[in-house]
């Protein structure tokens, strides 16, 4: 397709022409055309494993490209180092913050390229005046000789920003950058943005909410394949179409398929398998009683903050609960245990799985049958056949795309990781399966795919307890949802009352009118 | 509007910022306030512990340990490990005895020649063969000690120091104080300069902080952690044969346990074992306490040395469990 952009446009800061990667034989990507001009804030989009992540590290210098060539400001360039790409003013945010959290913010700023005294020695108050002064023209007011680590995540990415483009960075690409980041936070981000390319700093947005992607930025360029298939103005296409293309499906069928993948939901039937009573810790949550019976799914709505991963975590015995009862099939079991919420078949698929979940160096199989482990081994000695055995249903049964089973987990996609995750707590025969978060972070096509597992797992009789910050994804994958607010119940919503619009009218409080707070208010607080 | 939408981490309060930097200053000075509080509880109990004589004893004492541990300083602010000081100290003293032919030049030349090597070496291994620093400096551990024993007829020989210019610098010095202390003390001074506001001392405390993060920062972090391991092949070659100086000869078998010694007085100085934070008053306030401790227990005198081992040991654990308690302060 062609550059819709008119030829009055700015000249382009960095070029890549018939770019082409390939790695064992496999191309990541191929003949890939990207042009990015001053002042222009261009989405790169694309499902993972599309070529976006490669793309970036052919641009920043992490890979050299196999074929086709790069151009900065109209002239051949190379990288063979990120360094090289940093001196050449493309500077790089990634989804973790990327800086020393020990040290102070002045320190962090001018890591590199401290200011020096005429005894050569650094001059720390030059710097801390500097890193102020550099702060302050993004109005960011911080104290600069605090560490980093003191600050909050948003803070640190700003600052992160502040390093990246005191650099004299003339493109800035940022990879996910507001995954971790609070609404708040977000705000000040596209502060910060607006303000880079009011400098005529070209940005590169990576992110996978579609919502942030069309709040900033202009042009879009879409990777599909390791190709490029869609180049063009971000205002001509809508939502659906971006999906479509993305996906490279019909837009009809796009549309006809809903925003996310869940089935039809019904509620569960019999005695309830997990009942929760007067759930309470100081702060936290109190008095919340919940009942699951099997083959539902409830959803847990509530903004942040409200306790919903609190009750979450207290019914799966990773919080210590001050009050309160859990009992499973009539069964008590000790609150604030991990060990016996699973032997009662209680388990929790945590909200940060690279922090509390995946175990990255190690296989598939490995991370799958860890938890059921102490189940397999007699005498301390497992058996690798059976290990194999519950490795090889649940890869097939969760459509895990891997090399084999050894393949080592860190190399999967999100997606993948995350039905891994899937994989271990199913492996332990649960009756409950609590989701925090289940599809954050990971791309349309595995949000999709892990969506429709949730259904199938409810329809097999599992019950479900779902946690999710995007509103459609807890309304049309729920048959109730319990809305938690100020840490307790505030309502239950059922049937025909599951919908945005109610889910949204209970997340602010019974009385507050929708009116008061449009419903585009009340989804950035989420 | 009463939504609970108080984020988790917001601004700190003054309150917050407050208890952190007391947190942090108890972490770094944590060690000169108890070895203060050491000296005066000690003069207060033992009549022959505050003498000049004394004092000058522990300095004496202290000064090898000292430039060792300066050395271990940098090492461990990267996050790394350095277990062939011991060794490597006893190649320096073995090696100025036998270079005191040659006179004063000799007898400081030749070792930090060859302890310079061994950093050299292990710098390399560790900073651009991307080896574990403990396995590679373990290996020197071994190695040298074994070397050490090969250039002495399996430890038979003591070599001595007959050169008075070499024995000189051990024995005698300035202002009361013996040479190897005023040494030390400049070592101190010139790497609490360097620390504080050298050219790669941020890079050093960014490699500990987050390696990571350095790389892709675009810091030298090899060439950095590659100089750690030849300033402290430096360090321990310069105290041995300081040393030896002082003791007139090569002793083979000195310096046993003497890394571990020195890696308990840089934790207890505050620096974080698992690197990015530290400084070298805080080293020199581990050294002196140990120095001290050992020194006290000899003037209860019915105390045996295996008594001053449990003390120092019990030390450590309180340090290290201070330490987490209070970084965990800070962490807010």
């Amino acid at each position: 397709m062609t550059d819709q952009l008119s030829t009055a446009a700015p000249a382009p800061v960095l070029e890549a022409r018939g770019v082409g990667k390939t790695f064992t034989g496999v191309a990541a990507l191929q003949g890939v055309d990207f042009t990015l001009r001053a002042g222009e804030s261009l989405a790169l989009m694309g499902e993972n494993g599309a070529g976006k992540s490669t793309l970036i590290k052919v641009l920043t210098g992490v890979y050299q490209p196999d074929e086709g060539q790069m151009f900065l400001h109209g002239e051949p360039a190379s990288f063979a180092k990120p360094v090289d790409a940093q001196h050449a003013g493309i500077s790089t945010i990634y989804q973790e913050v990327n800086l020393v959290p020990l040290m102070t913010v002045a320190q962090n700023i001018f890591l590199g390229r401290e200011p020096r005294n005429r005894f050569g020695l650094i001059d720390f108050r030059k710097m801390q005046e500097d890193a102020r002064a550099l702060l302050a023209t993004y109005d960011i007011h911080v104290d600069v000789r605090r560490p980093l680590r003191s600050l909050a995540l948003g803070m640190q990415q700003m600052v992160a920003l502040a390093r990246a483009v005191s650099i004299d960075a003339r493109v800035v690409i940022m990879d996910e950058p507001t995954s971790s980041l609070e609404a708040r936070e977000v705000e000040t981000l596209f502060r910060v943005i607006g303000m880079l390319r009011s400098q005529g700093i070209a940005i590169v947005y990576v992110s996978h909410r579609m919502d942030e992607i069309f709040a900033i930025c202009e042009t879009v360029t879409v990777l599909r394949d390791g190709k490029v298939v869609h180049n063009g103005r971000l205002a001509d296409l809508s939502r659906v179409e971006l999906v479509a293309l993305m996906l490279g499906r019909s837009v009809e069928k796009v549309k006809r398929g809903g925003v996310t993948a869940f089935g039809e939901v019904k509620e569960g039937e019999g005695e309830p398998v997990l009942t929760a009573r007067d759930l309470s810790r100081k702060h936290q949550i109190s008095g919340i009683g919940l009942d699951i019976r099997p083959g539902e799914v409830v959803g847990l709505g509530g903004l942040l903050g409200s306790g919903r991963s609190e009750t979450l975590k207290a019914m799966a015995g990773v919080m210590q609960l001050d009050e309160g009862s859990l009992t499973v099939d009539g069964k008590r079991v000790r609150s604030g245990s991990v060990a016996a919420a699973i032997k009662a078949g209680v388990v929790m698929l945590p909200e940060d799985r690279k922090a509390e979940g995946i175990i990255p160096n190690l296989s598939i199989r490995d991370n799958i049958v860890l938890a059921a482990l102490p189940r397999l081994s007699r005498a301390g000695f497992t058996s690798r056949a059976k290990q194999d055995a519950i490795v090889d249903v649940f890869m097939k049964r969760l459509r895990i795309k891997a090399a084999s089973p050894n393949q080592v987990v860190s190399e999967l996609s999100g997606g993948n990781q995350q039905k891994v995750m899937i994989a271990r707590w199913l492996a332990m025969n649960p009756k409950v399966l609590l989701l925090d978060e289940p599809t954050r972070g990971i791309d349309v096509g595995a949000k999709a795919e892990v969506q429709a597992l949730i259904n199938e797992l409810a329809d097999e009789g599992l019950a479900i307890v779902l946690v999710s910050s995007e509103l459609e994804e807890v309304v049309e994958g729920s048959a109730r949802v319990v809305v938690l607010r100020d840490g307790s119940v505030e309502r239950e919503l059922r049937g025909s009352e599951v919908t945005e619009q109610h889910l949204m009218a209970a997340l602010v409080g019974e009385n507050h009118s929708p009116a008061e707070e449009s419903p585009a208010e009340i989804k950035e607080r989420l | 509007m009463s939504l609970a939408l108080e984020p988790s981490v917001g601004p700190a309060t003054t309150k917050q910022v407050t208890r952190e930097r007391i947190a942090g200053n108890v972490q770094r000075y944590g060690a000169a306030i108890v070895l203060g509080l050491l000296l005066v509880v000690g003069s207060f109990a033992f009549p022959t512990f505050p003498t000049l004589s004394n004092f000058t004893n522990i300095a004496t004492q202290s000064s090898f340990l000292l430039i060792v541990a300066v050395g271990m300083t940098f090492v461990i602010l990267t996050g790394g490990i350095d277990l062939s000081v011991g060794s490597v100290y006893a190649l320096g003293g073995i090696l100025a005895a036998y270079g005191s032919t040659w006179g004063i030049a000799g007898a400081v030349l030749l070792p930090l020649l060859a302890c310079g090597t061994v950093g050299i070496l292990q710098g390399l291994l560790i900073a651009y063969g991307g080896m574990a620093p403990f396995i590679v400096t373990l290996a020197g551990l071994l190695g040298i000690r074994g070397l050490v024993f090969a250039l002495t007829n399996e430890g038979a020989n003591t070599p001595l120091i007959k050169d008075a210019s070499v024995t000189a610098l051990g024995q005698g010095g300035m202002l009361g104080l013996r040479w190897p202390v005023v040494i030390a003390v400049v070592v101190v001074v010139i790497g609490s300069v360097l620390l504080a506001r050298g050219r790669g001392s941020q890079t050093v405390l960014a490699v500990g902080g987050s390696e990571s993060a350095a790389v892709l920062m675009g810091l030298p972090v090899a060439r950095v952690k590659f100089s750690v391991y030849v300033v402290s092949g430096l360090c321990a070659g310069l105290a041995g044969a300081l040393n030896a100086a002082y003791s007139s000869s090569g002793v083979p078998t000195v310096g046993v346990g003497l890394e571990l010694s020195a890696i308990a007085a840089v934790v207890i100085g505050g620096t974080l074992l698992t690197g990015g934070r530290g400084n070298l008053i805080g080293t020199t306030a581990g050294v002196l306490l140990l120095t001290v401790i050992q020194n006290l227990i000899n003037q209860i005198g019915s105390l045996t040395s295996s008594v001053q081992a449990v003390v120092s040991g019990i030390f450590l654990a309180v340090v290290v469990i201070i330490q987490t308690v209070l970084s965990r302060t800070q962490r807010l």
